[in-house]
């Protein structure tokens, strides 16, 4: 930087959101290229250091994704960027100490704990807040705003509390949402991720009114309530009002709002009143310029700092971007405006010349599920502008395309129910299309729909949000050697922000590796080109029945511990056979080859099947007999079944064949197959069950057993909405209902927790099990290697919604085949414990050791802890305190 | 059923690694089991001379021996590892952690702060003979 750090002026920045995220990451990366002497004006300077002032007492998050937080986002992945960002030295992030003051005369910010920071340079990024109406009874409990990580929070923790108890009465939680727009939407999809019914509150005519036109409107409208949205447009709030005293929950919700009263419309005399247990008031935003008001800056006429196209007010010193910058007169609610304002004012303070170059308003969103794109002129209102519409009310598809009066230069454009042209349509703004321009707007795979989308133009913008053109994508694979979507990501940013344009990425990659003669490779590792589902249809089509063949017809080498285990997997779906037989027994993961699982110290865990929780106290006694006179120490797992560790490889024939006489079989916790049915003890004894939920959990559980898939398998089933077997946090949850089951599928808890949704609704058993069959088969058959079901409905095309339509309505036309193929499975099962001790040939390699078959390995070493006994730790090993309990003079139990 | 040997002279045909079989003067081979006692592609583990030796029979029914232990998980649990190539290296991969050892020299191609210990084998007729030096 060519000056110590007490010359660097200071910047502060008064916000801590995403765009004042975006501006501390570009200073500061600016600076270091400038030290690192690329010639930026920053090299020359004193440089700066950084105090960024944040009201919120978290980290900058990324705002613009916060619904996915009811999809099982944690906060922290919501994190912006790289957190060493905030450790750097030159930055020092206050968080929770809010701005108080501006005097701008002595250039300090006075904050929240009384601090006063002098600035050299002042940067406003202070963001909006969410507009409330006036409109009584917005300040009753149980009325929320959809802003920040703590409103969605508390909105989580209200509606799930409300739930549970409503649960108990057989009532759902019923919200309601003020605004129709973008917000309003999303927080309406919020409600519906939390189980509640909701309703959508909307004064103009249609929905989304600044992003759709009407045919627009009406077609989300449609969509939206084949969701089970409500929507009532061209309606205003009128009143909130309390839960009157004669309600059934008068007592636990006093006070709280229990009711919202629209407006009357013409001809009325008094407006409709519907009963609600929670607002969401999603009405706008507006600006935080309470500081710069306070300060004597220029403010627009709707609010916000007044500032030049340098994103500079009325003091030279104080900048303002982001919402609550007013440029030419009006605030931009959008992040990647807010971004390219972020570079100006980094620009400027580094002594460039750099002005906004101009808004791109375009959004695309999924809301409810639902694609909504809008981007340029989406309304058309360019004089002689025509329109090109496409709509299938049916399919609930609405595109419209505004292009020049010539019909040729694209204006803009509004997708409803289908967005995939998005992605390639928004670079072409203002650029002529060429060729029909309506096959931009048939369906993807239609005749000449793709084909016009090849060549986008080098200048073209792709990803908006960091401003990475079509160009700078081609160059990082040309030039910089990326050769994945990965890469291209880390070299040029494009993708990292929103996301919306990675689908675009990914193809100019491939299509730009293509051209580099490079093959793009989705194939498992270096001995199998081909991806799982790729070698699951190759099985299934040329009825290869062993992992040579495979190998040497569409593969090289003799595989790997990636590839082995997927063979072995597609080869037990599709081919059967005992999993220890022939060629196939080299080919099972460690923990498959003996059917019990791994721990830390080479000895292994046991987990006999318990079929939906339930057990005999003689099944309990006779676990417990075994656990004693084997020593093994033994845990309740969170699947509800009873795990011994501790067991040598040599002693696990012994100890199953104990199992196997009373009455137990494999519980398969080794293998990539159904781990457990979890279940709550349902109507046979819970006061609040509405179903034999442990009845069906071993139904399912005895049917699944063995079935050999992608990844592990968990189901639960709960008899009633309370939720006691936790499904929805299970691969498939079944909750009953007074009619039958509601099936949700994609749950599972983890790294990365996620609430299953929906499939179907109240289930006779033969629809339930027929559904399951099949959703689990049809995921076999098309996940990839370990890919659990979440993240497969994410990735497989179409989605939640194809994966319905395959299972419920057959859109593929295999659901015979499925339901056949399971009823092999069930009709072909035994257990592989009991399998495995009735041949002497198999039992060969539980061997200790080929030269002394029943030796203990002379290593394991134990302490007791707790009245029970564990590995020694190195430490404790070091130490010689620990116990020597498996030492080869040991007594070893003989079978 | 363990017997030790007196060191023979370097066998012809023998399938040990050319180093291995290079220097067998002070080598003690230990009869270990019968190659039929080895699944192919699958990894074995045997007791030689107080030490705990990994087997492998790969898909042509050449033998090779490794460590048993992992030095990375301290466990000894090699021999149940999964068998397989990289790059026409046979190897193995670790079952606690997934490192993959190159069978032949030992040489962890993941992480080259760690190897395996190899040892020379020898197949006399049905007979797997592991030496020690």
């Amino acid at each position: 930087m060519g000056a110590d750090s007490t010359a660097a002026r200071h910047l502060v920045v008064v916000g801590g959101g995403m765009v004042a995220q975006r501006l501390v990451e570009a200073l500061l990366s600016r600076l270091d290229e400038g030290s690192a002497g690329t010639g930026t004006p920053g090299a020359a300077g004193p440089g700066w250091r950084v105090t960024v002032l944040a009201e919120e007492t978290r980290v900058p998050y990324d705002r613009v994704a916060l619904t996915s937080f009811f999809a099982g986002r944690t906060p922290d992945e919501l994190v912006l960027g790289d957190r060493a960002l905030w450790a750097d030295r030159r930055v020092d992030l206050r968080l929770g100490e809010a701005a108080t003051g501006i005097d701008r005369a002595a250039r300090t910010v006075v904050t929240s704990t009384g601090a006063a920071f002098a600035y050299d340079a002042l940067v406003l990024a202070t963001g909006s807040s969410a507009f409330v109406p006036p409109v009584p009874g917005t300040d009753l409990p149980g009325v929320f705003v959809y802003r920040t990580l703590d409103d969605v929070e508390a909105l989580q923790a209200y509606v799930t509390d409300l739930a549970a108890r409503r649960a108990a009465e057989g009532r759902p939680v019923v919200g309601a949402v003020v605004g129709g727009g973008l917000l309003g939407l999303e927080a309406a999809g919020a409600l519906a991720a939390l189980g509640a019914t909701s309703h959508v509150v909307e004064f103009a005519p249609r929905l989304m009114p600044l992003q759709v036109d009407e045919g627009g409107g009406e077609a989300l409208r449609r969509l939206v309530e084949g969701l089970g949205v409500s929507v009532h447009t061209g309606t205003a709030t009128a009143r909130l009002h309390p839960v009157p005293a004669d309600a059934p929950d008068a007592a636990t919700r006093a006070g709280h709002v229990g009711a919202m009263e629209f407006a009357p419309r013409p001809g009325e005399d008094r407006g409709e009143v519907l009963d609600v247990d929670v607002v969401v008031v999603a009405a706008g935003v507006r600006p935080r310029d309470e500081l710069a008001r306070a300060a004597g800056l220029p403010v627009g006429p709707r609010g916000g700092v007044v500032v030049d196209d340098a994103c500079r007010t009325d003091d030279p010193a104080v900048w303002a971007v982001g919402e609550v910058a007013c440029l030419e007169g009006r605030c931009l609610g959008l992040v990647a405006p807010g971004y390219s304002m972020a570079e100006v004012v980094v620009d400027r303070l580094l002594g460039g010349g750099a002005s906004f170059p101009g808004a791109d308003l375009s959004t695309k969103l999924k809301l409810l599920g639902v694609d909504v794109a809008s981007f340029g002129d989406a309304m058309g209102a360019a004089p002689g502008a025509l329109a090109v519409v496409y709509a299938d009310p049916v399919a609930g598809v609405y595109k419209k395309l505004v292009l020049s009066d010539d019909a040729r230069t694209l204006l803009g454009g509004v997708l409803v129910g289908d967005a995939s042209a998005y992605a390639g349509l928004r670079p072409l703004l203002g650029t002529e299309l060429g060729g029909d321009p309506a096959a931009w707007l048939l369906p993807e795979g239609a005749e000449g729909g793709a084909a016009a989308r090849t060549a986008l133009p080098d200048e073209a913008t792709v990803c908006s949000c960091n401003n990475v053109t079509a160009g700078r994508v081609r160059d990082a694979v040309r030039c910089d050697g990326c050769t994945d979507v990965g890469a291209v990501k880390a070299c040029t940013r494009a993708g990292t922000s929103c996301g919306s344009c990675l689908p675009l990425v990914k193809r100019l990659v491939t299509t730009e590796l293509e051209a580099a003669g490079v093959a793009v490779s989705r194939g498992l590792c270096e001995h199998f080109a081909q991806s799982r589902a790729q070698l699951f249809d190759i099985v299934r089509v040329t009825g290869i029945t062993t992992f040579t063949e495979l190998v040497e017809r569409y593969g090289s080498g003799r595989g790997c511990d990636i590839c082995r285990p997927v063979v072995a997997s597609v080869l037990a779906s599709l081919v059967g056979g005992h999993v220890l037989d022939g060629e196939a027994a080299a080919l099972q993961d460690t923990n498959d080859h003996v059917m019990a699982n791994m721990q830390k110290d080479g000895t292994y865990s046991v987990v006999p099947r318990i079929p939906g929780g339930e057990v005999t106290p003689a099944g309990l006694v006779a676990i417990g007999r075994v656990a004693e006179d084997f020593g093994l120490y033994t845990k309740i797992t969170g699947g509800q079944r009873i795990d011994l560790f501790g067991a040598r490889i040599e002693q696990l024939p012994a100890i199953w064949e104990r199992l196997v006489a009373a009455g137990f079989e494999s519980g398969h916790a080794y293998g990539k197959s159904l781990r457990t049915v979890k279940s709550c003890v349902g109507s046979t004894w819970c006061r609040f069950g509405v179903q034999d939920s442990v009845a069906m959990a071993v139904l399912l559980e005895l049917r699944y057993r063995g079935l050999r898939s992608p990844h592990k398998l968990k189901l639960g089933v709960s008899g009633c909405a309370r939720e006691c077997a936790e499904a929805r946090g299970k691969d498939v949850g079944v909750i009953a209902t007074d009619k039958g089951w509601n099936v949700y599928v994609g749950g599972n808890g983890g790294f990365t927790p996620r609430h299953a949704q929906l499939l179907a609704e109240d289930l006779d058993d033969e629809a339930l099990v027929r559904t399951i069959d099949r959703f689990l088969l049809y995921y076999v058959r098309t996940a990839d290697r370990l890919q659990r079901t979440a993240p497969w409905l994410e990735e497989v095309e179409g989605g939640l919604e194809h994966v319905r339509a395959v299972v419920l309505e057959d859109s593929l036309g295999i659901a015979a085949e499925l339901d056949a193929q399971m009823a092999r499975h069930v009709e072909g099962y035994t257990d592989e414990w009991a399998a495995t001790l009735a041949d002497p040939e198999r039992l060969r390699r539980f061997a200790s050791f080929v030269n002394a078959p029943d030796a203990a390995d002379p290593d394991l070493t134990y302490v007791p802890e707790r009245g029970q006994r564990r590995p020694a730790t190195p430490a404790e090993r070091a130490a010689g305190g620990a116990v020597l309990v498996a030492g080869p003079t040991l007594e070893v139990m003989t079978r | 059923m363990t017997t030790t040997l007196p060191a023979p002279a370097p066998p012809a045909g023998s399938s040990a690694p050319e180093d291995a079989a290079a220097s067998t003067a002070d080598v003690i081979w230990v009869r270990v089991c019968r190659l039929a006692d080895l699944v192919p592609e699958r990894g074995a583990a045997a007791l030689v001379d107080g030490h705990q030796v990994a087997l492998f029979r790969l898909v042509d029914d050449e033998v090779l021996a490794v460590d048993h232990r992992d030095p990375v998980s301290g466990a000894n649990v090699v021999a149940r590892g999964l068998v397989g190539t990289r790059g026409g290296r046979a190897t193995v991969a670790g079952p606690l952690y997934k490192q993959v050892f190159d069978l032949r020299t030992g040489e962890c191609l993941d992480d080259p702060g760690v190897r395996l210990g190899t040892y020379p084998v020898r197949v006399e007729g049905d007979e797997v003979l592991v030496g020690r030096r």
